[in-house]
């Protein structure tokens, strides 16, 4: 798909120097901790921090893994808006991240639904009212706890994923943007 | 080759036309060494250690669930006058969320178009039995309940309603101030016998898993449950004493002093303002707006304006100032 | 004792609301929107370490 000196270069073009460029990978570290705290919690089951300090505690790592995914997330998103990083055939990358944003909203949500506990009862009891209205409460059913468990675990983490692997593949097969205004100069022909 | 224009002035649109190309292009530029692999694992280990330190010092919030038997007790009245509301056809569930639980509520649209009702009745909730007859009835049978069920299943649905209907609104005068042993009498048919088991059913913790277990042994399916709960002021009043309310901002929040959705500030936003906050189509219309911004954020690269917005306020200029700075002096 | 009993801030209390206007917030998600903000300033504003350059 990409050859190894494309995905993993060990060069930048010079204007690739700044923190802002940063926030991507940090984004993604704190995704790999969001899946890994996941998988933790899967092994014992929906209901076990409630009652297992060590629960509690991945369940807490679990959260404030989301809440920095987002944090570096939302940085790299206005980073990259105001790059116009869009530029250059790269709208797609824009896109993917756009939807990755997107998608990583609702997984977080079904989280939200599937803690069993009061802010689960009091959520879904709110939201099912805005889905249900335009129709969607009827095929997802935020008070139906095994469908959102299963989305949450399984089906969006995987779309999430795949839309990560996509915009990261598309950002090291077309390269970082080059700045506004770039000119056409010698050193670049 | 053109080397005469520094890149401090305002670029004319075929500079512009060039400067795409540039982006168009492999950059064949200048290069300077950056170690993707080694800027990947500082990023895992500073994260991970923030993420471990924050998980540590400030734990994650674990609020335990209300339960019906903890409804029943703390607030019985508003059990009952929910009770109360269900055998009317007066409740939330009923009168309210429509489809796709029932036909007797109303739904929501979006101008002319009504995606609710037409997604159709498929979680059917049938408030009346799920909520209360059928768990009276699974109790062993026993006057002078067994007796009221038999009166209540006799009736028709309007002399039930009627029944219903006559007893809420007495619960519901000053005088009773919602305490079933101050209603004055009236014709209520079985309805307070009914209620009165239903409350005392709740309060002994068999409600819950008989509503629950409808479903059959295996239920991961907590509809009816959250509808009957929701029915009440109990839960509501739980949630907005934690600033949870939709009014409040509340899809933002989180129990006690933890950080919420604040990814979600721009739909709690919206049910904070007019037109929204007064329409009774307030979730269609939130639900529509944000899915035509969402699809507006997603195509931000084709929307004229949006995406010249970084050209208009040059933020970039900061970001790129040494190659602005090293690129401006090597073409003077 | 677990090591976050221990370590444990109070986040268990009653949350603080700041509203101005039609706009309520909560002092945990101010400052989590406060932390991006300054994140995004700081990696705009404060220069990133030279590396080499190559031709």
């Amino acid at each position: 798909m990409l050859p190894p000196d494309k995905l993993l270069p060990e060069t930048q073009p010079v204007y690739v120097q700044s923190w802002i460029y940063v926030f991507g990978v940090a984004t993604l570290a704190a995704l790999l901790f969001v899946i890994a705290s996941g998988l933790l919690l899967t092994l014992m089951g929906p209901a076990w921090y409630h009652v297992s300090s060590k629960g509690h505690f991945v369940n807490s790592v679990h959260l404030w893994s989301v809440e920095l995914f987002f944090v570096f997330m939302v940085v790299h998103l206005w980073g990259k808006f105001w790059m116009a990083a869009w530029r250059g055939r790269r709208a797609m990358t824009w896109i993917t991240g756009v939807v990755s944003f997107l998608t990583s909203i609702g997984t977080a949500f079904t989280g939200y639904l599937v803690q069993t506990n009061f802010d689960s009862q009091w959520i879904s009891s709110e939201a099912k009212d805005g889905l249900n209205s335009v129709g969607i409460g009827a095929w997802f059913n935020v008070t139906n706890f095994g469908q959102m468990l299963l989305f949450h675990v399984a089906l969006l983490p995987l779309v999430v994923g795949f839309l990560v692997a996509w915009h990261i593949v598309l950002v090291r097969k077309r390269g970082v943007v080059p700045p506004l205004e770039a000119q056409e100069t010698g050193a670049q022909l | 080759m053109t080397t005469n224009q520094t890149t401090e002035h305002r670029p004319t649109p075929r500079q512009r036309h060039q400067a795409n190309s540039i982006a168009d292009r492999p950059w064949t530029g200048p290069e300077r060494e950056y170690d993707l692999l080694k800027e990947f694992v500082i990023a895992i280990v500073v994260v991970g250690a923030m993420v471990l330190g924050l998980a540590a010092v400030f734990s994650s919030p674990d609020e335990k669930s209300l339960t019906l038997k903890a409804w029943s007790k703390s607030t019985p009245n508003d059990f009952t006058a929910t009770a109360a509301a269900e055998l009317a056809g007066t409740s939330v569930s009923e009168s309210e969320l429509g489809a796709p639980y029932n036909t007797t509520g109303g739904n929501q649209k979006f101008g002319p178009f009504g995606l609710q009702k037409a997604a159709g009745v498929r979680i059917p909730v049938d408030s009346v039995n799920n909520f209360v007859i059928t768990p009276l009835s699974s109790l062993p049978p026993a006057a002078p309940l067994s007796d009221a069920l038999t009166q209540w299943k006799a009736a028709t649905a309007k002399q039930q309603q009627a029944w219903g209907g006559a007893y809420s609104d007495a619960l519901a005068e000053p005088a009773a101030d919602g305490d079933p042993a101050k209603v004055a009498t009236g014709d209520y048919g079985p309805v307070p016998v009914l209620t009165a088991s239903l409350l005392g059913m709740a309060q002994s913790g068999a409600l819950e898993g008989v509503i629950q277990g409808e479903g059959g042994f295996y239920t991961t399916n907590y509809t009816k449950s959250i509808l009957f709960l929701a029915d009440g002021a109990y839960l509501e009043d739980h949630a907005v004493a934690e600033h949870l309310g939709g009014d409040q901002w509340g899809m933002m929040n989180e129990t006690a002093s933890y950080p919420g959705q604040s990814w979600m500030w721009l739909y709690s936003f919206w049910y904070q303002v007019e037109p929204f906050k007064s329409s009774g189509n307030a979730d269609a219309l939130v639900w529509v707006l944000m899915m035509v911004l969402s699809l507006g954020f997603v195509l931000v690269p084709f929307l004229p304006g949006v995406r010249s917005l970084p050209r208009w306020i040059p933020i970039h200029r900061r970001i790129w100032k040494d190659y602005y700075r090293t690129q401006g002096s090597s073409q003077q | 004792m677990s090591v976050h009993q221990l370590l444990a801030v109070g986040l268990d209390g009653p949350a603080h609301y700041f509203t101005w206007g039609p706009i309520q917030i909560s002092l945990a998600n101010l400052v989590v929107i406060a932390i991006i903000v300054i994140l995004f300033v700081l990696a705009i504003v404060l220069p990133f370490p030279k590396s080499k350059s190559r031709p």
